[in-house]
């Protein structure tokens, strides 16, 4: 009997995980998607995320509006991601070692400019009940849900969708897929990576900003702790296709929220490991996944990392 | 297609040896004077960074003089910040020359420093330091070793992007280190801080003579040398970097890439393994949450400053460990953040890569022969 | 600039004094406080809303001294970089007193260096000075369990589900106290009362202590305290989920303006106050300084909306006893593991040096250490 209660209690706790955790690294991911898509890897994310959390976080302190602050956390993320994209189109750049740069870069102003709005308390993003049907206290807490939780499903869709069926979509993947050919076909590369990093990282900073204005819900130096790298490793097991980016995104948080909820129902001998469960789950499935005789399905042709 | 003009006028026996031989040293004061540029560029930023914010530059700049390299105790404090930055950066470095992107080698500095400190538990009460110290060393090169292996083998064998399997892996050694710190191996007699037994001050690494700074610096700069030996002069280097210039091309000669990966991770597995191993033996005389301190990600910065260049490594981790001593001054002195620090290292780290794109293209630094 | 050019100039004094306190070793050095430069190290950001702005806070009071320049650094960690970090106000500053407010810079960082800079004063931020310890160096520390453990009786009074829970970062022996003391506060008042408690792992993590306090919640608590670096989090989650909490570190009151009960405050300010008399005064710092409610080193924060007459009367009352010096663990209590710590009727005084050894949670708390 407790046993049962035990394990519904712990999958009730990873559903509510998911949907409470997934939200920033559902955007990063889609984000990284787009970007991947069109042949760079931007490993600044994270850079991005921090920025756009601290940013977001700010301006909504300042205006008294959250969504201000979390299109302007957007704004900044395409800002880095317009310097990745014109950094990395000159010759004999490396789109990694730009990432890593800029992650630290990123990192580094939104600790910087941080300091001031690690005490305040600016408004926070409101959340939309769902639950109003159910009389079980934790399933209504947890369709408390964020619009951003939402908005990050829509975009998956639609992200998937013109990848695959719009003219833009096609420009996007040829050129990910083979500059040669794009370049025959007339597509300006450059610019078309340009764009879809800009984008990408209007997506990273929205995902940061989620961090600072909803969930944990404020602005730390100790905020991220990674999540705008595993997003990128999520896009490789997502194989680059934004629907599995939702439901790897999902898989993430709940795993996220393993450790704390098995330690809740006592059981919380090596509750190190369990803490550390997205990142073992994470190698498992991208072990298990990934295969070095065939390039993976999805994989965009010029991406370098898996060239 | 340089040496093809060098060689054709030397064959013509057009240019006196002087001529050719300065015309050399322009060629190659390219690898000095482009970072050097580089260098000054990042700081005509920073400076315009620092006085939108109303800050003196000169002051910025006089104080990281100071704080890093202006007083006997500023070097000192410089080298002891470098030394297991030089040893992180050799976990970059190597993999690098195979093209491989290694992001997680504080991982295997964590878990090197913890497999030391654990092996010398059931040593210490009867095992002298001459014993000990080896026996250490070696499970910490081990430990680090399998660790950072283990993401070539991954690469190899099973496809796996070794960047983010190295940082997945990351996580992992932080929870393994918690785990037996906080648990098994935990020292019962220091509840405050969960640490393993200390090795007991007589075994400590001490310092060379006349300084504070530890041996670990002098180990690493001999590991630098003989790893720049290794992939430079030897066929396991050259093997190397044909596998890093062309990964196709190498498999069709038949190099023993999976091999060659292996090897090149371990060998920077354990030179990250090496760094906690000093880390535990001249620092802290156990191990703890402390050796989780970001050296294994500053290394990677070091490792790409340098080219991947294991002897240029050290000036850059000397360079870099003198800003980190630094950044306490500037703090206490001109009322800046700790971020600063952070800021003024990224964008370094953004305008070196930058630069990149200007080897070969400034007419300066080409011979004649080539325009 | 002007903070600047003071600095050099005291630089230029105290190596010149320092040149003479070499020659004439063993003059106390804090004879007069003109002209003496104090460092202060942390562990973290200065204004983090938790341990390290407690400090950063109090501290100011030492700047208010007539002739006292203080120099600090921030998010410095506990490896060789806290010893440089000192040795460079030492060296650069020619500071001659020195705070080192972080648990893991006292061994072997400020001790090796007490060591070597004997006419340096150190104080550290924890109970760990002993007698054996060199004599320039000290600490000073305020017993929060104390504060925990009024927590604990207002919260054993405002729970229905007899279920408390704890956000804990690591199971390190002031966390245990506390998670302790808090139990045997709500003990005092309601004998059914439980504590659950969830290790995060790391003393900063703001998504997991997030994940902690809502799996705490679902699990049934309906107060929630914690003992991370900054509770934020965990109050304004607490608050989220409708429930009540008690708060940690400095005042959390405004982050649930329903919900809060009470919380348990560091007050350094008394010590960093009395500090900074001594060296008006031109006194050497006492080598151990270290109190509860009785030296007014700790404090409750100000009753919220969540704490109910009953638990404000019976958590004043406790207060009161305590500060005259009523023990907190009164036997009988068992070991989580069942084996016996104090008999009936046997207690512990509030500053026995063995609860500074704390290894163990005692019966009723949920959760264990490993």
């Amino acid at each position: 009997m407790f046993e049962d209660s035990g394990i519904a209690t712990v999958l009730m706790a990873m559903f509510a995980g998911a949907i409470r955790v997934s939200t920033p690294f559902l955007f990063v991911s889609l984000g990284e998607t787009l970007t991947e898509k069109s042949g760079r890897i931007n490993l600044g994310l994270e850079g991005t995320l921090v920025f756009g959390a601290m940013s977001g976080y700010a301006i909504s302190y300042h205006t008294g509006s959250p969504w201000l602050g979390v299109l302007v956390a957007g704004l900044c993320g395409s800002c880095f991601g317009a310097l990745h994209g014109y950094l990395c189109k000159l010759p004999k750049v490396n789109d990694i070692a730009i990432g890593i740069a800029l992650m630290l870069f990123g990192t580094g102003l939104a600790f910087f400019f941080g300091k001031a709005y690690i005490q305040p308390q600016a408004p926070r993003l409101p959340s939309i009940s769902l639950g109003s049907w159910t009389d079980n206290p934790s399933l209504k807490q947890a369709l408390e849900i964020n619009p951003l939780f939402l908005l990050g499903i829509v975009l998956a869709i639609v992200l998937w969708w013109g990848l695959k069926n719009t003219r833009w979509g096609l420009t996007v993947r040829t050129t990910g897929d083979s500059a040669p050919a794009a370049l025959a076909l007339g597509i300006n590369v450059n610019q078309v990576r340009l764009l879809s990093t800009m984008v990408g990282g209007f997506f990273a900073g929205v995902g940061g900003s989620f961090l600072s204005l909803y969930y944990p819900g404020s602005w730390t130096e100790g905020l991220s702790s990674g999540q705008g790298l595993m997003a990128v490793a999520l896009v490789i097991f997502a194989r680059w296709n934004p629907l599995y980016c939702f439901l790897a995104a999902l898989l993430f948080g709940a795993a996220g929220a393993l450790g704390p909820a098995l330690q809740s129902i006592g059981i919380s001998r090596g509750y190190h490991f369990f803490n550390a469960a997205p990142y073992i789950m994470t190698l498992l499935i991208m072990i298990a996944s990934t295969s070095p005789k065939r390039s993976l399905k999805g994989a965009p042709g010029e991406l370098s990392i898996t060239k | 297609m340089v040496d093809v003009t060098k060689a054709d006028r030397l064959a013509s026996g057009q240019g006196s040896a002087f001529a050719d031989t300065l015309d050399r040293f322009r060629r190659s004061s390219e690898f000095v004077i482009m970072p050097i540029l580089a260098l000054i560029v990042s700081g005509v930023l920073f400076s315009i960074f620092l006085l939108a914010l109303g800050k003196s530059p000169a002051d910025f700049f006089s104080l990281v003089w100071r704080g890093g390299f202006g007083t006997s105790f500023s070097w000192q404090n410089t080298l002891v910040r470098a030394s297991p930055l030089i040893f992180t950066a050799l976990c970059v470095a190597i993999p690098a020359r195979l093209g491989l992107v290694i992001i997680g080698g504080e991982g295997a500095l964590v878990l090197g420093g913890f497999a030391a400190a654990a092996i010398a538990i059931p040593m210490v009460p009867w095992a002298p330091a001459p014993l000990l110290l080896p026996v250490m060393a070696l499970a910490a090169i081990v430990a680090g070793g399998i660790w950072i292996g283990f993401v070539g083998a991954l690469r190899h064998y099973r496809g796996v992007n070794e960047t983010i399997a190295s940082l997945l892996l990351f996580y992992i050694a932080v929870s393994i280190l918690n785990f037996f710190v906080e648990g098994a191996l935990r020292d019962p007699s220091d509840p405050n801080k969960p640490s393993t037994m200390p090795i007991g001050r007589d075994n400590m690494i001490g310092a060379i003579p006349g300084t504070d700074v530890h041996w670990g610096l002098v180990f690493g700069i001999v590991l630098c040398i003989l790893l720049y030996l290794l992939m430079n002069r030897t066929t396991f280097g050259f093997a190397a970097r044909i596998t890093g210039g062309n990964l196709r091309a190498a498999q069709a000669q038949g190099l023993p890439v999976g091999k060659l990966m292996v090897i090149s991770c371990a060998i920077a597995g354990a030179c990250a393994g090496l760094a906690g191993f000093f880390e535990v033996t001249a620092i802290h005389g156990k191990a703890n949450a402390s050796l989780i301190a970001g050296y294994g990600f500053t290394g990677i910065l070091v490792s790409f400053l340098a080219r991947h260049n294991p002897l240029v490594i050290v000036p850059v981790a000397i360079f870099l460990g003198g800003i980190a001593a630094s950044g306490g001054l500037v703090q206490r002195r001109m009322d800046l953040p700790d971020a600063t620090v952070l800021v003024l290292q990224g964008l370094i780290f953004v305008v070196l890569l930058v630069s990149e794109t200007f080897y070969g293209r400034l007419p300066f630094f080409r011979s004649k022969g080539d325009l | 600039m002007s903070k600047f050019e003071l600095n050099r100039r005291s630089l230029l004094k105290t190596s010149a004094a320092g040149l003479l306190g070499l020659s004439a070793a063993g003059l106390p050095r804090m004879a007069s406080a003109a002209g003496l430069t104090v460092g202060i190290v942390y562990v973290g950001p200065r204004d983090d809303f938790g341990w390290n702005q407690a400090h950063a806070v109090a501290a100011a009071a030492l700047k208010e001294v007539p002739g006292v320049t203080v120099v600090e650094e921030e998010n410095v960690p506990e490896t060789i970089a806290v010893q440089k970090s000192m040795e460079s106000m030492i060296n650069l500053d020619g500071a001659e007193l020195i705070f080192a407010t972080s648990f893991g810079y006292y061994k072997p960082f400020v001790l090796d260096l007490a060591a070597k800079y004997p006419d340096v004063q150190f104080r550290h931020a924890a109970p760990l000075w002993t007698d054996a310890d060199p004599k320039n160096a000290g600490s000073y520390f305020g017993y929060l369990d104390q504060a925990h453990y009024i927590d604990g009786v207002a919260a054993g009074l405002s729970t229905t589900t007899n279920k408390l829970g704890f956000v804990a970062a690591k199971p390190i022996g002031t966390v245990l106290r506390n998670i302790n003391s808090f139990l045997l506060g709500a003990k005092k008042v309601n004998p059914n009362a439980t504590v659950q408690v969830i290790f995060t792992g790391e003393w900063s993590m703001p998504v997991r202590e997030a994940e902690a306090a809502n799996a705490l919640v679902d699990a049934g608590c309906d107060v929630l305290t914690c003992h991370v670096d900054g509770p934020k989090v965990v109050i304004e989650t607490a608050e989220a989920r409708g429930i009540k909490c008690c708060g940690h570190n400095a005042s959390q009151a405004p982050l649930a303006p329903k919900g809060f009960i009470t919380g348990a405050e560091y007050k350094w300010a008394t010590i960093y106050k009395m500090f900074a008399n001594d060296l008006t005064e031109g006194k050497t710092l006492p080598n151990f300084t270290g109190g509860g409610f009785d030296l007014d080193f700790v404090q409750s924060t100000p009753y919220g909306a969540g704490a109910t007459e009953a638990a404000i009367a019976a958590a004043d009352e406790a207060r009161v006893a305590v500060k005259a010096g009523k023990p907190i663990f009164t036997g009988p209590i068992n070991k989580q593991d069942g084996t016996p710590l104090l008999a009936a009727g046997a207690s512990l005084d509030n500053y026995d040096p063995s609860l500074d050894q704390t290894d163990y949670l005692i019966e009723g708390v949920i959760g264990s250490i490993t």
